[in-house]
């Protein structure tokens, strides 16, 4: 059986192909090229060389221990200090030339806490354009430690959202104080004393119960209405429309 | 800030903050729908050595050069739209094998060296060296170089050569499916989109690649033979257009399976993949897409078969459907591409594409490359001939 | 040509390939031995060991403010083009109404405006979401790159690799969250770190840093004494889109079913 001419020459071009391959690969291009462990040490390499921008609070007590302290009780503990102050590596590295920022007009601080109703209830929030206008806040709130310089007059100045809502109930007129017991303290550390809740069905009955006498509440039968239930499983006391 | 406000402008619901940018622009709609053709082209190629339809025969070069001409622009707007394509060598130098892009390299080199050229260069070879032998001065070692400096075209050698196409074709099918099956693998395996994410995607993409490549054969081959005012074969051309009657056939039954089958799972992405198609593909999706692309064709099909018509009015209605079908198909490749990336994969929006007209990637650009495959071809049949020398040597008719 | 000849080419080819292939192989076992003794000699990372640490990160929805620090952090800290295309990280707020339609907006592009938004009465529960790279166990980012520029370390951070990335976009596409994009100055693939940079030092990820509620928890999952560790003890966690399988490594406490 002869070899077929064109197979022959078709075969050189597939092994010049092939081999060319072959010594690109293997000779001419160096081996760390193809090494992916190499590659992703040098990649780590550089990003661990990157330089930091922000340097850390422990960092900023080195030489403003003070601060340090005054926050360390306050209601802003668990803030960082670039937080406010911006990034300060190069404060950090260089603490004369280069100064991180201290904001302390009144748009820094609403940032926080401008009333937002999508911001967890409790968190203390105002609103920028009725609380003190043109005061800037460090002018009664110190930064470092800040609480309220007089206790909140009203359960609004935190409970937005409860307020605007009952404003708008039935209950618009009733005093927060009368459903719920609070304590000075609250107002001080909110989440550490926190006010009463009516715990049971007759609480409610006092004013919508028959035996009830003054007043214009709507009356219910408090033996039949709504069984074993408690009232607020229906009717949420800050809006008691019942849906 | 101006920008950001039309841009923003242009975008209904919630889109998360980075999908902002389309990503993949419209050279990535014209990569699937060359390679598409590519497969098709070549499928009907097969069609001629390996089920033997010997009607097919005149059309059987033009496929494979059509195949080869489309293969050779299919890599560059893959190219052009990298933002390094100075480094696009890494795939085949380090492929990441979990990746199945990097398979791209080897599925395109070997297709194009491993099938496709040397099926060419076997068919070709005797009439190289047919024509070498007939041209003087530097057309005459161009023939010679390109038939490798052979110059046996005894019985025998023939003989072996037909048995060579033959096996390549046989190896041929499968790699053209791996071609193409391929490029809706990447679509298909995007578990992140629900638009592509879906295991009929490779075959959906192999269908209507069988699709578009015969639609193209039999519009390159009405327009040749019309430029060198030669006839059609339209036992040929009848044949063609029944495979391509078949193929459209199973294309739409895919394409509304798949359909169904997203509508009745009615995943958790259905509502934002009806507003889609609702408020951005409508035109695309249901009128050129489904309505031009496929319904009208099929229904001009289905005339023909059920009709007598005389040769001259089933050629209309042949160009006029192999048209619209290439029509459709770009459309198939737009709405997959692009609408895959209109809508937000927090699945609560949606996008535009505003396409650029003079960039790397806009829409000239897109045009050059839709365009280049013809030239290739052009060259190619000046070059090489489309018919049998002998066959062409005998006096028509 | 006869058989002869071909046989006689074939004994000659066939022994040249294997030289070639035994060669190669030598060649890439030195070169191998060689990268091991450098790799030993300097990570660049000085005392860290990256095998002991296992890093994820806990959100406590019921903390988040929205006040939109950690996004200005994360891109004074790495360099994010402040534009409104670009985020490592970004919030979300979430709004959902009594009919159980949500609406989303993505408060960090919409920085500067001021009116505090008025409160919506049809509004059954409303609240902030962070959002950043999950830094995926299982991520499909790396999966479908090309050439592996994009991979985890061995302590559970996906990385880029800006030398290598060929700018394909495939990983934008592959990723679920949104949390990749291409940086306009690098035109290279971009994504969240954790702050690499920082934690080799023993720092936390700037948006960490000056969280200035806590709703960010960085901890390593490998020490029991870490904060991350005790975080995921006391909530009920999610994670964003469990049924992709992605396995994220960013924790949600109180995480509401709409979110997405």
């Amino acid at each position: 059986m002869r070899v077929p001419e064109q197979v022959s020459r078709i075969a050189v071009v597939v092994a010049v192909v092939l081999v060319g391959a072959v010594a690109l690969r293997f000779f001419i291009i160096p081996q760390s090229y193809f090494s992916t462990a190499l590659h992703r040490s040098s990649t780590v390499k550089r990003e661990a060389a990157r330089a930091v921008h922000y340097a850390g609070a422990q960092a900023c007590r080195e030489c403003h221990q003070e601060q340090f302290d005054a926050k360390a009780v306050g209601n802003h503990k668990n803030l960082g200090c670039e937080t406010c102050h911006g990034p300060s590596a190069a404060h950090a590295e260089d603490p004369s030339s280069v100064k991180p920022e201290a904001p302390r007009d009144r748009k820094f601080c609403p940032v926080c806490h401008a009333y937002d109703p999508s911001r967890p209830t409790g968190f203390p929030q105002i609103n920028p354009t009725s609380h003190n206008p043109l005061k800037p806040c460090v002018s009664c709130h110190n930064p470092h430690a800040p609480v309220p310089p007089q206790t909140p007059e009203q359960c609004s100045a935190c409970h937005g959202q409860i307020a605007r809502t009952k404003a708008q109930s039935s209950h618009a007129l009733l005093e927060c104080t009368v459903c719920h017991t609070v304590s000075e303290e609250h107002k001080k550390n909110p989440r550490s004393a926190l006010p009463s809740i009516p715990q049971a069905r007759d609480f409610c009955g006092r004013c919508h119960g028959q035996a009830a006498g003054e007043s214009s509440a709507p009356k219910i039968d408090m033996a039949t209405h709504g069984g074993s239930y408690l009232c607020w499983q229906c009717h949420y006391p800050h809006l008691p429309e019942a849906h | 800030m101006e920008m950001f406000r039309e841009i923003m402008g242009r975008v209904s619901g919630y889109i998360y903050p980075n999908e902002i940018e389309i990503n993949w622009s419209i050279l990535i709609v014209v990569y699937p729908y060359l390679t598409g053709l590519v497969a098709g082209a070549f499928i009907l190629a097969s069609l001629v050595k390996v089920f033997n339809v010997k009607e097919l025969q005149p059309t059987y070069r033009l496929s494979l050069l059509t195949a080869l001409s489309f293969l050779l622009i299919a890599p560059f707007p893959l190219l052009l739209h990298l933002a390094w394509p100075m480094r696009s060598f890494e795939i085949f130098l380090t492929p990441n094998l979990t990746s199945a892009m990097a398979m791209f390299g080897f599925v395109y080199a070997w297709y194009l060296m491993g099938v496709l050229l040397l099926e060419v260069w076997f068919e070709f070879r005797r009439d190289l060296v047919v024509l070498a032998r007939e041209t003087k001065g530097v057309l005459r070692f161009v023939y010679r170089l390109l038939s490798l400096f052979s110059s046996d075209i005894s019985e025998a050698a023939l003989a072996f050569d037909r048995k060579a196409i033959r096996f390549i074709t046989i190896i041929g099918i499968p790699s053209a499916f791996l071609l193409h099956g391929y490029v809706g693998f990447i679509f298909g395996s995007i578990k992140a989109n629900p638009w592509w994410s879906s295991v009929l995607m490779p075959i959906v993409f192999l269908m209507s690649a069988i699709v578009s490549g015969i639609a193209m054969v039999v519009l390159l081959y009405m327009i040749i033979t019309a430029t060198r005012n030669e006839t059609i074969d339209m036992k040929c051309l009848d044949k063609i257009v029944t495979f391509l009657f078949y193929a459209v056939i199973v294309d739409f039954s895919l394409e509304f399976l798949d359909f169904i089958h997203r509508l009745y799972e009615s995943e958790e992405s259905i509502q934002i993949l009806g507003q889609l198609i609702a408020l951005r593909l409508f035109q695309n999706l249901v009128i050129l897409q489904v309505l031009m692309g496929m319904l009208v064709p099929l229904a001009i099909l289905v005339v023909v078969e059920l009709r007598r018509f005389n040769d001259d009015m089933r050629k209309l209605l042949y160009f006029i459907s192999v048209i619209l079908i290439q029509l459709g198909i770009f459309s198939t490749r737009w709405n997959v591409v692009i609408g895959g990336q209109l809508f937000s994969k927090s699945l609560r929006g949606l996008m535009t594409y505003k396409m650029e007209i003079t960039g790397l990637e806009g829409l000239l650009t897109a045009l050059v490359l839709l365009i280049l495959p013809f030239v290739i071809l052009t060259v190619l049949v000046r070059i090489l001939p489309i018919r049998r020398l002998d066959q062409q040597a005998l006096p028509p008719g | 040509m006869d058989r002869r000849r071909f046989l006689k080419g074939a004994v000659l080819f066939l022994p040249a390939c294997g030289l070639l292939s035994t060669a190669a192989q030598q060649a890439l076992a030195a070169a191998q031995a060689k990268n091991a003794a450098a790799g030993e000699a300097d990570t660049g990372l000085g005392d860290y060991k990256p095998g002991d640490h296992w890093y994820g990160m806990g959100v406590e929805i019921d903390k988040c403010i929205g006040c939109n620090r950690c996004v200005e952090a994360c891109k004074a800290e790495n360099d994010v083009p402040r534009d409104m295309f670009h985020f490592r990280t970004w919030v979300e707020r979430y709004k959902i109404r009594h009919d159980g339609e949500a609406s989303v907006e993505c408060i960090s592009t919409q920085q500067g405006k001021e009116a505090t938004p008025e409160a919506d009465q049809d509004v059954v529960r409303t609240f902030f979401v962070p959002k950043l790279c999950n830094q995926c166990a299982h991520p499909p980012c790396t999966q479908v790159c090309p050439v592996g520029a994009t991979f985890p370390t061995e302590d559970g951070v996906v990385l880029v690799d800006k030398e290598r990335c060929i700018g394909c976009r495939y990983c934008i596409q592959a990723c679920p969250y949104g949390a990749r994009y291409l940086n306009p100055l690098t035109r290279t693939a971009d994504k969240c770190t954790f702050c690499y940079h920082r934690l080799v030092k023993g720092l936390v990820p700037a948006c960490v840093e000056v969280c200035p509620t806590q709703a960010r928890v960085f901890g390593d999952l490998k020490s029991k004494a870490s904060r991350l560790v005790r975080f995921e003890r006391m909530n009920h966690i999610s994670v964003l889109k469990p049924a992709l399988n992605t396995v994220p490594k960013v924790y949600y406490a109180q995480l509401d079913g709409e979110v997405r």
